[in-house]
């Protein structure tokens, strides 16, 4: 009964006028960018991170969270009618879901990709709603030396998830921490590494990192690159699959959105992981697994189900933790801080109407995506027409204003550009930008926790392993680590990531 | 003299451990503290230690692992979406809105190889439009339309 009255809280707050706007254009800005290759869900929330200050708080998270699950919708579009993901998280979609598109089914693959996004979001608030509670109660008994494990298994996590080679995650985690700690010292006053830079001693604003490695370097690489793209909207076909594509897909539906929802608790997981695993899995418990690749409807159902479960789910850790998992929930991070909320356990019991508000939000605006992308279909494939010359001076204006805002600075902008030529870098070094980013959003907490366990156990670096938990925690990075050392699950992840690279 | 094979490893590595060395020198100026009572310089160093590590691994290894060369590095994208962005924050609050949008649009659409100048001027035109509605009239940022507005 509790967990009604909660959902009811929760529902006069998202069912408010306002705060339907915001995840309306929460919705319709994720489908968007989802819908347009080049431009993720990260750069796009750290475009609007800067502009969610006059609002509310609850509206601000209520928007900025529909971006990163609208956008699961908006990308199998594109990986469907383009071969193209328009999101990672949609590129297992391209491999079954334009076969589809060329043999006429376009129209079916897009529904069956949008009902079972709806089906696994529902699933996916549901799951949020119900183990919120004992989870944030749980976390209530973490001492620093908890919390410190956990943060080094959300950076292990996120390593092992990463695309390449493994010890540049581990030093693109090292390096992101680093970049964490820039500026004053909370401890002691003491400016670290600011280069006698007046404006680094409040740190480096996540808006710039995450703009200029995932938003800036992303346009430029594109635009480095003259690859055509073909669209196939020509024959969109029947807009409703049928009873045997039905029959074939729920199950699907149902395995993806399982599978998403538990890896969108994993640290590292989220969308893009659940729809790897998603598609690993169909092509396993299929009966003929050879039908894959050419158009197997299960294909799509399953992955494009999952990604929207693990987008949902990887809130989870960071509502009630206060830990992000991946790049998008880091960000998540600098939302909350920027309306002076911090994030962990105990903003389900200060903040409730925000907490239920943002939960119950998720239903209404994946009610809204359903809508956005079945009947309004038409809308978004002409939008695929715009010709990319003219998209990307778009997206950089809307990123420089962004920017700009934070602090109306030019520094702001400058110090943006620096991270874009640093992702461009990156790029042609194939280092991952995302284990980066994460570790600079938890490199001062991390730090933090790490001090006050050691003062609390007077210097005795055993505490980690002392505390169960705590030690439950550290052993689940190592068996992470040693399972991704072994060579048969070494082989599995790198042929995952292939398939879909290529 | 051992030939490098992985050229991204390699100089990915060189990178780390660069910047490993750099902060353990600079945070050498900051006090170290013990254990138990971490000064400010503490973690740094552990961090710098193990990037530099990693670093040396990374490249060390690229001596022996093979792997793709580099892609050829082409300068205009980098140069003038990077620089049509950093004018567009320096001019932003003594022109205006309007006029730094429209320069940010031209200039930044001469980094395609597909560049349309008149195409470029009625995007900059209509863009600066929206971006004025959206954000000054919509949003309330305190952003000036015109020069000498501010």
């Amino acid at each position: 009964m509790e967990l009604l009255n909660h959902l009811a809280l929760g529902f006069s707050v998202a069912l408010t006028p306002v705060n339907l706007l915001y995840a309306l254009t929460g919705a319709l800005l994720g489908t968007l960018i989802g819908v347009l290759p080049g431009i993720g869900p990260v750069a796009t929330i750290a475009m609007l991170l800067p502009t969610t200050f006059t609002l509310e708080p609850v509206s601000a998270l209520i928007m900025l969270a529909g971006i990163y699950y609208g956008a699961q919708y908006g990308g199998s579009t594109t990986s469907i009618l383009l071969n193209m993901p328009g999101e990672t998280s949609s590129a297992v979609t391209c491999l079954d879901g334009y076969q589809m598109a060329r043999q006429g089914n376009a129209g079916a693959a897009l529904s069956v990709a949008a009902l079972g996004s709806f089906f696994a979001g529902c699933v996916a608030t549901i799951m949020i709603a119900t183990v919120a509670v004992p989870l944030s109660e749980f976390a209530l008994n973490f001492g620093p030396a908890e919390y410190c494990s956990l943060m080094v298994l959300g950076l292990v996590g996120s390593v092992v998830l990463a695309h390449g080679s493994l010890l540049k995650a581990f030093a693109m985690v090292i390096l992101g921490l680093l970049l964490g700690i820039v500026g004053t010292d909370v401890g002691t006053g003491t400016a670290r590494f600011v280069f006698g830079i007046p404006e680094l001693a409040d740190g480096i604003g996540v808006v710039s990192v995450a703009m200029g490695l995932f938003g800036f370097a992303e346009i430029i690489s594109n635009l480095e690159s003259t690859e055509k793209r073909e669209i196939l909207t020509s024959k969109l076909g029947g807009m409703w699959p049928t009873r045997a594509q039905f029959r074939q897909s729920w199950p699907a539906v149902l395995r993806g959105t399982g599978l998403g929802s538990v890896l969108g608790l994993f640290p590292g997981g989220g969308a893009m992981l659940a729809s790897f695993a998603s598609y690993a899995l169909e092509k396993k418990v299929a009966d003929d697994p050879t039908r894959f690749g050419k158009g197997a409807i299960e294909g799509v159902a399953g992955p494009e189900s999952a990604n929207n479960a693990g987008a949902q789910s990887s809130f989870i850790p960071l509502l009630t933790l206060g830990i992000p998992e991946n790049a998008v929930m880091a960000l998540m991070v600098g939302a909350m801080t920027i309306h002076s909320i911090q994030p962990g356990p105990q903003v389900m019991t200060t903040n409730p109407a925000l907490f239920w508000g943002l939960i119950a939000s998720m239903w209404v605006g994946n009610l809204m995506l359903v809508v956005l992308n079945l009947p309004l279909i038409g809308m978004w494939i002409k939008l695929l027409h715009v010709p990319y010359r003219v998209l990307y001076p778009a997206i950089l204006l809307f990123c420089a204003i962004g920017v700009y805002t934070t602090s109306n600075a030019t520094f702001d902008v400058m110090q943006t550009a620096f991270f874009g030529l640093i992702g461009v870098l990156f790029v042609k070094l194939a280092c991952e930008p995302a284990p980066l980013l994460l570790g600079f959003v938890l490199g001062p907490m991390l730090e933090e926790n790490l001090r006050r366990a050691m003062l609390l156990a007077r210097g005795n670096a055993l505490v980690f392993v002392k505390r169960p938990l705590s030690l439950a925690m550290l052993s689940l990075a190592v068996i992470l680590l040693l399972l991704i050392i072994l060579p048969h699950f070494r082989k599995t992840r790198e042929q995952a990531f292939r398939e879909t690279d290529s | 003299m051992p030939t490098i094979r992985h050229p991204k490893d390699f100089f990915a590595g060189l990178l780390f451990a660069a910047v490993g060395a750099g902060a353990i020198v600079i945070s050498t100026r900051y006090t170290l503290g013990t254990a138990s009572h971490m000064g400010p310089g503490y973690f740094p160093r552990m961090l710098g230690l193990l990037l530099g590590v990693l670093g040396v691994v990374l490249s060390l290894r690229a001596l022996r692992l093979r792997g793709e060369p580099f892609a050829a590095w082409k300068w205009r994208p980098t140069i003038v979406v990077l620089g049509s962005v950093v004018l567009f924050g320096a001019i932003v609050t003594p022109l205006g809105l309007v006029l730094s949008t429209i320069i940010l649009i031209v200039l930044s659409s001469a980094a395609s190889a597909e560049f349309r100048p008149r195409e470029a001027v009625v995007a900059s035109v209509l863009l600066a439009a929206v971006v004025v509605g959206v954000f000054v009239y919509g949003l309330h940022l305190q952003l000036p339309i015109w020069p000498g507005t501010k």
